[in-house]
């Protein structure tokens, strides 16, 4: 009995992990889901919206689009509107982004010395979002309480689940 | 869509600085939707759309180089004809050099974003757009 429990479990956290994966790939993106963390892309995205990305190669850069980037040396991903290219004929692109909701560009807030972001800063180029969803994501990360009750409850669900 | 413009350029340093004035009509419509009375792009799960006017051109420094000169949100309610009239740029249109003396080939054209309530985000590009040929000397007796 309890051994069905671990496995059915198991199934479930790898068939979560495949499908993640998967995602990943077909996107070419590796976060293809982000959560929208600030104010800068209002009104358009706001705090708790989902995003969905993609990062095909093949598609280009270019001004108006939606990128999701990394910062070097930052681990949050900043979501941004596509400003200013300028596209070498090897392929080789340097751009510049700038918030809806802000007054100015990203360069103050790209690391020192740097001007412009490059393909690899690039995580992803928004496509389809829903609203609301990742409100989940962000309280948990405020409230860490938040984050065990709601592990808890899972793990509970679970286990009360098998008759 | 129809847009008439005009220009000067002013060095900067080392890189072109170029400053367009324009005029924009236009009246965004979607082509795919068809109702009794009309055709409207703000249907039940459009918010917003975000406006762009860019700039395209080449220079001998980038094969491709595309500079947003000018934006504007039209929320879902707000009037989605425009006419504006002698509008300055919002932002600086640095070229990344020299590339805009006498660059005859630069192409304004009006884009937008709908932004829906949820689901995909589509990137339309206006039908008209507007060749704008920059001059071959620096202005400098004017200043901004």
């Amino acid at each position: 009995q309890l051994y069905y429990q671990v496995l059915n479990f198991g199934m479930i956290v790898s068939s979560a992990l495949m499908i993640w994966k998967g995602l990943m790939v077909v996107t070419g993106s590796e976060s293809p889901i982000v959560v929208v963390l600030s104010g800068s892309m209002e009104p358009a995205f706001h705090r708790g919206d989902l995003l969905f990305l993609t990062n095909r190669i093949e598609d280009p850069i270019r001004v108006g689009e939606i990128v999701v980037f990394r910062i070097e040396g930052r681990e949050i991903p900043i979501v941004h509107r596509v400003l200013k290219i300028h596209e070498k004929q090897n392929g080789d692109i340097k751009f510049l982004t700038k918030g809806d909701n802000n007054a100015v560009d990203d360069r103050g807030l790209y690391k020192r010395g740097q001007h412009w972001l490059e393909k690899k800063d690039v995580v992803g180029r928004a496509r389809g979002f829903v609203p609301y969803i990742g409100i989940v994501t962000i309280l948990m990360n405020d409230y860490p309480k938040f984050k065990y009750a709601v592990l808890f409850l899972l793990g509970l669900f679970v286990l009360v689940h098998r008759e | 869509l129809r847009k008439n413009v005009e220009d000067f350029t002013g060095p900067r340093e080392r890189s072109d600085l170029g400053f367009v004035t324009f005029d924009i009509t236009a009246d965004i419509l979607n082509g795919k939707k068809w109702f009794a009375n009309g055709l409207n792009i703000f249907d039940w799960n459009v918010k917003q759309l975000f406006l762009y006017l860019s700039a395209e051109y080449s220079t001998k420094n980038n094969a491709l180089n595309q500079v947003v000169l000018w934006d504007k949100i039209i929320l879902r309610g707000d009037n989605p004809r425009l006419f504006l009239k002698d509008m300055k740029s919002k932002y600086f249109f640095f070229d990344d050099g020299n590339g805009l003396k006498g660059n005859k080939n630069v192409t304004l054209t009006l884009s937008w974003n709908v932004v829906p309530n949820a689901g995909i985000l589509p990137l339309v590009t206006g039908a008209g757009h507007v060749s704008v040929p920059f001059p071959d000397t620096y202005e400098t007796t004017k200043s901004y």
